[in-house]
């Protein structure tokens, strides 16, 4: 029987790719470990092999074709003593297996909610009022947005350079560096060891002379190792030299769940970063926020903890065109306004509350939902302002639930609005266990739409 | 035998450099050379000695590291140092701070947490640090200063400016695994940074006998491909010639050198150590023979290059400045209330 050769996942957050290229043509024969064709995932080119032998039936999938969903067959091989007349009965095969990982499959989508989730947003997403109104939009991923962003302050100040593992040659982990190297050159772009803890200190000390080192963490969960230089030394100096030595740094990179990636690479530190005084945190959840405040990060004369994320990388929202546009630091931005109920989220928290804020519109409520960009310093007069509008108050975390960013508004905000509110404050956070590994569990280890709905019900009494 | 197994490597790397450094003789000091020097850790000695008097009477809290006994270490470095050069180290602080040429005034105030001291009394003891004397601190984490300083480097490097980075750990924080991530980097980028490990056989109360696999530290760079020697710490001269083979050797392009310098501290690791690990005989055997202070002196009494009494008026200005300098710190105002909120943030 014809075998189905299916569009590979060739990374943990992979759901679609371009085939940009065939290697074999129908009628060749194919050998297992060939290489057949080159696939464009959102982070590399790669090159996919045969798992079985024998001729290349029918092409299904052609060259160029873009946005090719994992699992869709692409082409048929057909085995010994088979003819194109065979095909159609062809069974699905396993994927053919990328060069440099291993074959394995994608995990389903990251999901929201065990509940149905609702068609897409219609919801107006409110003027940022830092973009001037008339300004040009442009469509761009948040990881273009954040490369342009280093590319445009590396061009605009000499001091500044971007150190890390794979960030030269290899043209970025994730692709966030992608050109740098090109562009400035290996004394700007510094590939490092794998050494997060004498890198990161090797960035501070530079820092400390007025360099502005902007140093990538592949994840920030290996920035684990590197914490003490970040804190006791990046964060501190400042105040223990009396105002004469600081360190004006970026720490940058993937943060949080990506997808399937278990316990040590899915943690998020946005709670442990916005304990620490002398550090500012940011984490944004758009490309515009992502370009705009990358360059204020990288402008600022403190050091910056910059979080991101994987899954939010490939995704595309409207940039301004602007020549030189960079945010405030440590101001909210109203994503929808409404009158009753206050959700408040960052980074890629606010996927939820996208997609929660237009069920709950469904249901005649009309939730305001703010953004908060920006963990420490962190805009409580944004939050509070809203709550004595709303009386209720949800925030949404992907972090775990003790000691978290939500606990720490819930607190804040029953200080200086404890009259306004009408319910008590519910926080949505990731479940108090180490990531899971297995779907279903992963699944509901994070918060999901459901959740976020629910303890909206719950602060506006429609049980 | 074991020992020239182990340094095999680093000898015919060397050779195949054609550069071997290695030991040098001790400088052949000037006369003002000798003089210098004999104020300058004297300068250091009696300002120490004031300190731990300060802590004794509660003017300095917390911990609190005297250099006494390690003075020709940071004092013959220094001999060697170009404008613009960098030093930093962990939190036996003080000596370096005064050799750098900060202000004993503006360091003791910081010891006792004043408005006039180098961190406006907000840094202590182990946490100084002068921008304009280029004085990179001063760091409380055991190691951490090491990468910090290779960093400095990394500077040097960056900016094309042809100064070094003088990075000081001691034989505890050699144990640090970030000590060979930056020696890595520094050996594998040809940074010009200078590794001092003050080796004065005791981390805190553990000797290097009891911590170290391998106590030769002048070699704990061969695996990175640093060159290292081995130093008489006590000697001011011997410090000097190694300082200046070291910094001709980091400024001309050649990455990184190691210099242990075989040093010893007379006082306690810090003001609340009773220093049970070691005898009374020990120390008393190096304040004797080897103190580096009393063997300058000799030189320039022997070679009459100064009398007692030239000395004693050098002993009594040193002697004026530190008692300015107590003065000063006990006097000057803690800091206002409102510093608690300042420097957190630019």
């Amino acid at each position: 029987m014809p075998v189905e050769i299916l569009m590979p996942a060739l990374s943990p957050t992979m759901e679609e790719g371009n085939l940009s290229k065939w290697l074999k043509q129908e009628g060749d024969k194919v050998a297992a470990g060939d290489v057949i064709a080159e696939i464009e995932t959102d982070k590399a080119t790669m090159e996919v092999e045969a798992v079985d032998e024998g001729t290349l039936g029918k092409i299904l999938v052609a060259a160029g074709s873009e946005g090719v969903k994992v699992n869709t067959p692409i082409a048929v091989l057909l085995q010994e003593g088979e003819s194109a007349g065979d095909i159609g009965k062809a069974a699905p095969a396993a994927a053919p297996s990328p060069k440099p990982e291993a074959a394995a499959p994608e995990a389903p989508a990251k999901s929201e909610a065990a509940a149905p989730v609702p068609a897409a947003p219609k919801t107006e997403v409110a003027a940022d009022p830092d973009i001037p109104a008339g300004t040009e939009m442009v469509q761009m991923t948040v990881r273009e947005a954040l490369r342009d962003a280093m590319a445009e302050e590396m061009r605009r100040d000499e001091n500044v350079f971007i150190m890390g593992e794979e960030v030269a040659e290899y043209q970025g982990a994730y692709k966030i560096t992608q050109g740098l190297l090109q562009e400035f050159g290996p004394r700007r772009v510094v590939d490092t060891p794998i050494t997060e803890h004498g890198f990161t200190g090797v960035g501070v000390g530079a820092a400390m002379t007025g360099l502005r080192p902007i140093v990538e963490f592949m994840t920030f969960n290996f920035a684990m190792q590197a914490i003490d230089q970040i804190i006791n030394s990046a964060a501190k100096t400042l105040y223990m030299s009396g105002g004469q030595m600081g360190a004006p740094i970026v720490f940058r990179g993937p943060n949080g769940a990506a997808a399937r990636v278990a316990a040590q690479h899915s943690q998020d530190y946005g709670a442990w970063y916005s304990h620490v005084p002398g550090l500012k945190v940011i984490q944004p959840y758009n490309a515009a926020d992502a370009k705009g405040l990358l360059k204020a990060a990288i402008r600022d004369p403190n050091p910056v903890i910059f979080l991101e994320n994987e899954i939010l990388y490939g995704q595309t929202f409207e940039v301004p065109k602007l020549d030189d546009f960079v945010l405030p630091i440590g101001k909210a931005r109203i994503h929808k306004a409404g009158r009753d109920v206050t959700l408040v989220s960052w980074g890629i928290g606010m996927t939820y509350l996208v997609k929660a804020e237009a069920e709950l519109q469904g249901m005649g409520i009309d939730a305001e939902v703010i953004d908060l960009r920006t963990l420490r310093p962190m805009d409580l007069d944004t939050v509070v302002a809203s709550v004595r509008k709303t009386n209720r108050l949800v925030v949404v975390e992907e972090g775990f639930p003790q000691s978290s960013v939500g606990d720490f508004i819930a607190n804040q905000v029953s200080q200086r609005a404890f009259d306004f509110l009408d319910a008590p404050v519910i926080t949505v956070a990731g479940k108090d266990v180490p990531m899971p590994y297995a779907a279903n569990l992963e699944k509901l280890a994070l918060p999901n739409v459901g959740e976020v709905v629910e303890a909206v019900k719950a602060v506006t009494y429609r049980g | 035998m074991a020992t020239s197994a182990r340094k095999a490597p680093a000898k015919s790397r060397t050779e195949a450099k054609g550069a071997a450094p290695a030991t040098p003789k001790p400088a052949s000091f000037s006369k003002q050379e000798e003089l210098a020097s004999y104020r300058d850790m004297l300068l250091i000695r009696r300002f120490e000695e004031k300190a731990g008097q300060l802590y004794g009477m509660g003017f300095i809290g917390g911990f609190c590291h005297l250099y006494i006994g390690q003075e020709a270490v940071v004092v013959g470095l220094k001999m060697a140092l170009h404008e613009g050069d960098q030093m930093i180290t962990a939190y036996r602080d003080h000596g370096h701070m005064l050799a750098m040429g900060m202000e004993p005034r503006g360091v003791m105030a910081e010891l006792t947490g004043r408005r006039g001291g180098y961190s406006k009394g907000k840094g202590g003891s182990m946490h100084m640090f002068s921008k304009e004397k280029h004085f990179y601190g001063g760091h409380g984490i055991v190691g951490a200063q090491v990468s910090l300083g290779t960093g400095l480097a990394f500077a040097n490097r960056y900016r094309e400016n042809k100064n070094v980075s003088l990075t000081f750990f001691g034989d505890g924080a050699a144990n640090q695994g970030q000590v060979y991530e930056s020696f890595n980097m520094a050996s594998l980028w040809k940074l010009p940074v200078i590794y001092v490990i003050e080796n004065n056989r005791y981390a805190m109360g553990t000797s290097v006998t009891r911590s170290s696999a391998e106590t030769d530290f002048s070699q704990r760079g061969v695996s990175f491909r640093i060159p290292g020697i081995q130093v008489d710490g006590m000697d001011v001269r011997a410090v000097k010639s190694a300082a200046d083979l070291a910094t001709d050797w980091a400024r001309s392009g050649n990455g990184p050198i190691i210099l242990e310098m075989l040093t010893y501290r007379y006082r306690g690791h810090s003001m609340s150590d009773p220093a049970k690990y070691r005898s009374k005989d020990e120390v008393q055997k190096m304040r004797s023979e080897h103190d580096p202070i009393e063997q300058v002196k000799a030189r320039l009494l022997d070679k009459k290059w100064a009398t007692e009494d030239e000395l004693k008026a050098v002993d009594k200005e040193v002697r004026d400045i530190v008692a300015d300098s107590a003065e000063f710190a006990q006097t000057d105002p803690e800091p206002d209330a409102s510093e608690l909120w300042t420097d957190v943030l630019l």
